[in-house]
């Protein structure tokens, strides 16, 4: 058994320890925010936090996941900078089919967390891991670059 | 030429079962519809697209999927602006699989693709709307006892004009849905629409900023397991061994299914079917398509290419002009088999039983994913239920329900609903391609550099044959000669053919444009070199040719204008142009600015697109197709393309399928032009369009003139 916190909830599954994050949110826990796209890291769907860190959770074993605070796309808008984020991504109507729009603001959400005015070089290098075959890049970019400048709303930074 | 685009359009339409049958299915079969959607009897449902309860709650019926491309919030404006609510009061629901009530009248089938949402459905949703809010007044004014024109209706309340008296649609929809149903009723005139025209919010957003929206892949039933599949690796290769100790060995595993065609391990969740698959030993005969190399299908492309095709235009004698030119240019284009990689992996759940099918999945083709269970099952229509979901990413990929098909043989062994999805290997591996093609050009010019014929063979297999057969006719593919039957250079002699040649081991279909996003590549590659040969600038050279069409001509002089066409730009870079008209009734014409690294890497550094799509419904929605359009060309331009060896896919995952990420996408400008036009398609345009201004700008940057996509394969074999 392993115990996770997930969105600051406590939840305890039955899986072997090398399984993967992102199936144990999808297939043992029924979170389904998070998308499966790849399987290997290469496009960014299945982005988590893992103490505010952006991490790829279709490689990342749940066992590595434990003890660490995880954040999914169904609790990142309690985080001040994901709030801002879901709100830019609808002001500019960043969204086409949206499937990978979970692991964008993930990453998004991270960066401003981090950082809260990037530079477009920032943005590169935060969000070049995370594929949108729609191609809302140009939005993604604007988006992030009006979070940034909204004040904060919400309660705490995540 | 706009007549030959009309007859390309009827020929389209009645070919595919019906032409623009607009109204039909509201007007023949008004009570047949009220029966049909799901409701109480005393909801008021007087088509199949519209219910309101006497709660007050408007449910719009959405038939046209929404993948991205934004139906459905253009589908519900069409709607809510005749009906006379607002589209903060709408609720949506996906349709269900019915092609008498849900018909795309471009296709004949409940259809969504080929950029014919908004064209196929502009007037028969307004007219839904309308015949509501027609049956909704008359049942007010029969309340009050008054005339229905001293009544108004406006955001789900009708008023008594004089005497101010307002009565809900909720409060009127017992009443209303007793009325008959009107045979005429009148449609704004454009100068009143309050929400066509004018940017909307985008209704399927807000669920998909937080995880709420569900995909056909988040699908989660009682008992379910999941399964993973691996195929012959080969089209048409058989199994024909199978050691499965160690995967039954794996924790989680459940079963290991085997098809003739393919092997699915059935799990308690992903993980297991994956580490199951990964741990099987499968032995294949390829069958007759194992040895079969991308050289192969070229070679087969080449020898066809060497025959007259059919004849799909003839201007003037362009054979004749050609043969006693002196100034003649040939070349010979070709673009590669290209696979989707739509972001959400290709899936689908089933449930079983000996009198029922039950699919849940994300599908373009609704009803022919029905039939496809059915055939499979051996179950008439009605006893296979379709449940339709957000789709992640359609592309043309979802056309086919290879998918429906398979994972219903799957469940036919499993006990309890399954879940099948592929892996991303299994998607790249096991996709319907865009075909390759192989173009034939010629063209002559005068002593003053002008065209004076153009000769374009097209070399390529039929989707239509095998997809829309009825449509294939005189052995015309009216998809792979789309944009170029309908040239708009002034050119006194055109000839346009098509050779259909089948192409061995892959299936091969639609991908985001298909007919156009090939043709406008070559014609507009081509163009230049004819621009290039008369010494004159691509632009000018171009706009002289347009003369005949006031359209395209705007279009492009919107994008060298706001591109800043002709003015010097920093040492390495170039600039490319491109015009498109097609079937689809939208023009386009657009420049791409590109330097070119020493290594043959391309650098797309702006890209200004101007689109007259004719009546624009959400035109944020237009723009944000153009953008994501762009990208996708861009993607396709540059490195697209799957290769074969020994009749295997060589690719697999995006490591080696390589498409466009933020940090490689260039600045991108879209002009809308204002118009009072029948509505174009643009969901594909905008790919479309692409390749050929990028390769445009490659050449203008380097001088190195591309005839082979993708680009930077050509660019790196110098």
């Amino acid at each position: 058994m392993v115990t996770l916190k997930i969105n600051d909830k406590s939840h305890t599954v039955d899986a072997s320890p090398d399984m993967p994050l992102l199936w144990v949110l999808r297939d043992l826990l029924g979170m389904n925010g998070t998308k499966f796209g790849c399987g290997v890291a290469l496009c960014g769907a299945c982005t988590v936090h893992l103490d505010g860190i952006p991490r790829r959770s279709c490689v990342m074993p749940v066992s590595a996941a434990a003890g660490h605070s995880i954040t999914t796309i169904e609790g990142v808008g309690a985080t001040a900078a994901g709030k801002r984020v879901q709100q830019a991504w609808l002001d500019l109507e960043v969204i086409q089919c949206g499937y990978c729009q979970s692991g964008q603001i993930m990453a998004a959400a991270a960066l401003l967390a981090k950082i809260p005015a990037p530079t477009d070089t920032d943005i590169d290098q935060a969000l070049s891991g995370n594929i949108c075959r729609c191609g809302t890049y140009p939005r993604i970019r604007e988006a992030i670059k009006q979070a940034a400048r909204k004040p904060a709303t919400a309660k705490k930074e995540g | 030429m706009a007549q030959m685009s009309r007859r390309l359009l009827l020929f389209t339409g009645a070919a595919a079962g019906g032409g623009f049958l607009l109204g039909l299915h509201l007007e023949a079969l008004p009570r047949v519809l009220a029966a049909t959607a799901e409701g109480s009897q005393t909801d008021f449902a007087p088509n199949a697209f519209i219910r309101i309860g006497k709660d007050g709650r408007i449910t719009l019926i959405m038939n046209q999927v929404e993948m991205g491309q934004g139906t459905y919030t253009s589908m519900p404006m069409l709607i809510a602006e005749e009906l006379e609510v607002g589209l903060d009061q709408v609720h949506l629901e996906h349709a269900p699989a019915n092609d008498k009530l849900y018909a795309n009248p471009i296709f004949g089938d409940q259809e969504t693709g080929g950029s014919t949402s908004v064209r196929a459905f502009y007037e028969p949703l307004r007219r839904a709307g309308a015949t509501a809010r027609t049956m909704l007044v008359a049942a007010a004014a029969e309340t009050w006892g008054v005339d229905t024109a001293s009544c108004r209706a406006r955001r789900g309340v009708v008023t008594h004009t004089p005497t101010g008296r307002k009565l809900s649609y909720g409060a009127l929809a017992e009443k209303a849905a007793k009325l008959p149903v009107p045979a005429q009723v009148a449609l704004k005139d454009p100068k009143d629409f309050k929400l066509i025209g004018t940017p909307a919010r985008r209704l399927d957003t807000p669920a998909k900023v937080n995880g709420e929206a569900e995909y056909g892949i988040d699908v989660r039933l009682p008992g379910m397991k999941i399964a993973t599949v691996a195929a012959s690796p080969v089209v048409g290769g058989k199994l024909v061994s199978l050691d499965d100790s160690k995967a039954t060995a794996i924790r989680g595993v459940r079963q290991i299914v085997r098809l003739d065609d393919a092997v699915a391990v059935v799990a308690d969740h992903m993980w297991a079917a994956k580490q199951g698959l990964a741990a099987l030993d499968i032995r294949w005969d390829d069958g007759e398509h194992g040895k079969i190399n991308t050289a192969d299908v070229v070679e087969g492309l080449a020898v066809a290419a060497q025959m007259p095709g059919v004849v799909v235009r003839n201007d003037g004698d362009a054979p004749a002009v050609l043969a006693g030119a002196t100034n003649k240019l040939e070349s010979v284009y070709e673009v590669p088999f290209l696979a989707h990689a739509t972001m959400e992996p290709m899936n689908c759940t089933v449930r079983l039983s000996a009198d029922r099918c039950e699919i849940w999945t994300g599908t373009q083709v609704i009803t022919r994913a029905q039939g496809g269970a059915a055939r499979v099952t051996g179950l008439p229509r009605d006893k296979v239920e379709v449940h339709n979901y957000y789709l992640g990413g359609g592309f043309g990929r979802r056309l086919e329900f290879d998918i429906v098909s398979q994972a219903v043989r799957i469940a036919q062994q499993v006990d309890g609903p399954v879940k099948v999805i592929w892996t991303r290997e299994e998607d790249i591996q096991h996709d319907v391609y865009r075909p390759y093609y192989y173009d034939s050009m010629a063209a002559a010019l005068n002593a003053q550099g002008q065209p004076v014929a153009w000769m374009h063979r097209i070399v390529g297999p039929s989707i239509i044959a095998r997809y829309l057969p009825a449509a294939f006719k005189n052995g015309i593919d009216i998809d792979g000669v789309d944009g170029a039957v309908q040239l708009l250079y002034d050119i006194p002699a055109i000839r346009v053919e098509y050779v259909r040649h089948e192409e061995p081991v892959l299936n091969t279909g639609f991908w985001r444009g298909v007919g156009v996003t090939h043709n406008n590549f070559v014609i507009e590659s081509f163009v230049d070199e004819l621009a290039a040969a008369a010494k004159q600038d691509p632009a000018a050279f171009r706009r002289a040719l347009l003369r005949k069409s006031p359209r395209a001509t705007a279009v492009l002089d919107i994008v060298t204008q706001a591109s800043g066409w002709g003015k010097p730009l920093p040492e390495g870079r170039g600039r490319g142009v491109s015009v498109l008209f097609s079937e689809w009734g939208s023009y386009l014409a657009q420049v791409a600015e590109v330097s070119v690294s020493k290594a043959g890497e391309v650098r797309v550094h702006r890209v200004v697109c101007a689109v007259d799509c004719g009546t624009v419904v959400n035109p944020d929605t237009v723009k944000a197709q153009i953008e994501g359009g762009i990208v996708f060309g861009i993607s396709g331009a540059l490195w697209g393309g799957v290769t074969l060896k020994n009749g295997r896919i060589e690719q697999s995952n995006f490591h080696d399928v390589r498409v466009m990420r933020i940090n490689e996408t260039p600045a991108i400008e879209v002009h809308l032009v204002r118009s009072l036009e029948a509505p174009g398609g643009i969901g594909e345009p905008g790919t479309a369009v692409t390749a050929a201004a990028v390769s445009n700008a490659v050449f203008a940057a380097t001088g190195r003139r591309i005839r082979k996509l993708p680009l930077e394969t050509q660019l790196r074999a110098a």
